[in-house]
């Protein structure tokens, strides 16, 4: 096994059998006592017999116990290697625990009836929660925002690329820019919503109404029409996260050899010939990571949408998420929603696969 | 500023070509800084518009004064609202005491599940820089994606989920339940900055301290985690920003004792009667601490996004 690693470490371990009885009874027993509980929980539940827990969190600690038991048996059983999955087994624990887990329980939420406010609680209901998203207009129309949506991240791909060519070149005070350009970022979504959704662009007293009355828009109305409020959205995300993709793009062009662009320019390639010819093909790999980490933090976008317009004018801005949210929320139809959630996750995943097995195969030849 | 530089880069200083070429030269570099500025302005003026117009009145706002004391006079009207003024600050407030609440579980959301992210994450990121593993079928690319792949999960699907768990537990409205599902979100990405920080450290320096004697843990610790430090802090720094305004699992899991300064934010932002210099001051005090962090810690910030960029 440790002919494959990095790093090569002599190890002599001598564990006696008494030792490797001892680690498997640490598992093992920790998982009998998360069994017992576990089993006793359930019986309460199913009112065989009451042992006084008011909460699942018994379970909970059991499971913490055995999930320790687990780490510390390694080393035991194991020695020099046990130590060395101790790197990787608490992050990987707790990342199955957090996600797996819940996920699982989506899934059952996913395919029952259950709304919140009514009082006959959880029904399983198989497929007519497919059914009725397979009618719902709102939902496919919330993903068909999300098509425009994540098409507007070219454009802001262009601009984030310009303004990193820009802080690249020789300027001055590029740390000032640098701070300045990068600040939309730290910004919470929730606060900028107010701060430009809410008053910026507020059509009586907002700077940017005015601005907009005095380059002759008669009313101006940033949130009236459904592709006009499209449009709103997408810049104030596009705001928000252009530091984002800048700030990669820039670490890019920095780390391209100098020698590269000199020879170029020796052999008589100047602007944009240059940039087309050295600078753009050099920066694909960079910019594909860039564009499918910002594709991913796009399908997250809800925070803006949900405190702005809350999906309005009729849908028009809608995201899958914020659309979810609403439906959580003023509804409390939870089954339904969560059957919508699962949804996209399938189509989420489905899709990214694709994309980034298209820009593995872009790459691979040239790079 | 330019005359020196230019007699000293240009090597052929006659013609008319050079000129030419000077002038040239000139309109570039006004296109340039025209640009700069002009982002710059993009980026910043919403910033000082909030600052600003957390001390403007009634009047002001309906004007449209933008700059203070010279078209209005700055009043603390704002801040008074939140009991943050001067006149306010010794006074009793049941809204700075709201405030200083929201901001305080904020604060310990964002720092400790950053913080846990950060061990977590590194100790899986050094394992996997470092060793080969097989848990069942997966081998180490497939464990380090595995983790990278919770980043496309998005968190409308854990909602629900979380939320019938956290009920269940007793977790729901728990400081803790917003930690552990902070550190989830938050440690795809420290997993991918730390990954990238260790493979850049050559291993002969732990094979060194090992000849010296020293274990994988005590070669870890001593000569690998001072080396790997600047890495972790900008992980840590761009956990906390992400989770400093995280809004969506917030407003769904927390109702009174552990919500969040966005969800305070937000939920005066739906109310209509509102005024503008409550809430300018609101968002703005939402913002100065990571606007502060963004100003002070930029390079980290920045070493830490460029780390999965370049590889």
């Amino acid at each position: 096994m440790s002919g494959n690693d990095q790093l090569h470490v002599v190890t002599s371990d001598d564990i006696s059998a008494g030792r490797i009885r001892f680690g498997k009874t640490l598992i093992w027993g920790s998982a009998a006592v998360l069994a017992l509980v576990a089993l006793a929980q359930v019986a309460q539940i199913m009112d065989w017999r009451d042992f006084g827990f008011s909460t699942w969190r018994p379970t909970l600690f059991a499971y913490s116990f055995w999930a320790i038991c687990l780490c510390w048996a390694q080393v035991v059983i194991r020695g020099e290697h046990g130590k060395r999955t101790l790197f990787v087994l608490p992050a990987a624990l707790f990342v199955v625990s957090l996600t797996v887990f819940p996920l699982l329980f989506g899934l059952v939420i996913a395919f029952s009836d259950w709304n919140l406010s009514s009082p006959d609680g959880r029904q399983l209901n198989g497929l007519a929660n497919l059914r009725q998203m397979w009618t719902d207009p709102f939902y496919w129309n919330a993903m068909g925002n999300m098509v425009w949506y994540t098409a507007a991240i070219i454009v802001e791909y262009a601009v984030a690329f310009g303004l990193a060519l820009l802080l690249a070149g020789q300027i001055r005070a590029r740390k000032f820019f640098r701070v300045a350009f990068l600040l939309p970022l730290m910004l919470s979504p929730v606060a900028v919503s107010w701060m430009i959704g809410k008053s910026m662009l507020e059509a009586r007293f907002g700077p940017l109404a005015r601005l907009a009355r005095l380059l002759g828009w008669e009313n101006p109305s940033f949130f009236g029409s459904p592709e006009v409020a499209k449009i709103t959205i997408m810049l104030m995300d596009a705001w928000t996260f252009i530091p984002f993709m800048m700030i990669m793009l820039l670490a890019g062009l920095q780390a391209i050899p100098k020698e590269l662009t000199e020879a170029s320019r020796v052999d008589g390639a100047t602007g944009w010939k240059s940039f087309w010819e050295v600078t753009f093909p050099l920066m694909l790999p960079v910019s594909i990571t860039a564009i499918l980490i910002r594709i991913i933090f796009k399908l997250k976008l809800a925070d803006i949408v949900i405190n702005v317009t809350s999906g309005g004018p009729g849908g028009a801005t809608d995201t899958v998420t914020s659309f979810i949210f609403r439906e959580y929320r003023d509804r409390s139809n939870v089954g339904y929603g969560t059957m919508l959630a699962m949804v996209y996750l399938v189509i989420i995943v489905i899709a990214m696969t694709i994309l980034m097995k298209l820009a593995a195969r872009w790459t691979a030849p040239r790079t | 500023m330019t005359g020196p530089e230019m007699t000293e880069t240009a090597i052929f200083k006659d013609g008319e070509t050079d000129r030419g070429f000077r002038a040239k030269w000139f309109a570039n570099r006004l296109v340039v800084y025209g640009v700069l500025i002009l982002w710059t302005i993009i980026c910043l003026f919403p910033i000082y518009w909030t600052i600003t117009t957390s001390f403007k009145m009634a009047p002001n706002v309906m004007q449209g004064n933008l700059v203070p004391w010279v078209d209005y006079q700055p009043k603390w009207l704002g801040w008074r609202s939140l009991g943050l003024s001067p006149d306010t600050i010794g006074a009793e407030s049941t809204v700075r005491d709201e405030f200083v609440k929201r901001f305080i579980n904020s604060s310990i959301a964002a720092l400790a599940s950053s913080t846990l992210a950060v061990i977590l994450g590194s100790l899986a990121a050094y394992g996997l820089s470092r060793f080969s593993y097989k848990f069942g079928y997966m081998k180490n690319d497939d464990i380090s994606f595995f983790f990278l792949s919770q980043l496309i999960l998005p968190p409308v699907v854990l909602a629900l989920p979380f939320l019938v768990l956290y009920k269940e537990l007793a977790l729901l409205d728990t400081r803790i339940g917003l930690i552990l599902l902070y550190t989830l979100t938050v440690l795809p990405i420290v997993s991918w900055i730390m990954r990238d920080q260790f493979a850049g450290i050559p291993t002969e320096l732990e094979e060194a301290a090992m000849v010296d004697g020293l274990g994988v843990w005590g070669a870890f610790f001593t000569i690998i985690l001072p080396i790997a430090l600047p890495g972790m802090v900008a992980a840590f720094i761009l956990s906390l920003v992400l989770t400093w305004n995280e809004y969506f699992f917030a407003a769904l899991l927390t109702s009174t004792y552990a919500n969040t300064l966005p969800v305070m934010v937000a939920s005066q932002t739906g109310s209509q009667g509102i005024s503008w210099w409550s809430m300018a001051a609101l968002s703005a005090a939402a913002i100065l601490p990571l606007v502060v962090i963004g100003v002070v810690l930029e390079r980290f910030i920045i070493k830490g996004m460029a780390a999965g960029a370049v590889k």
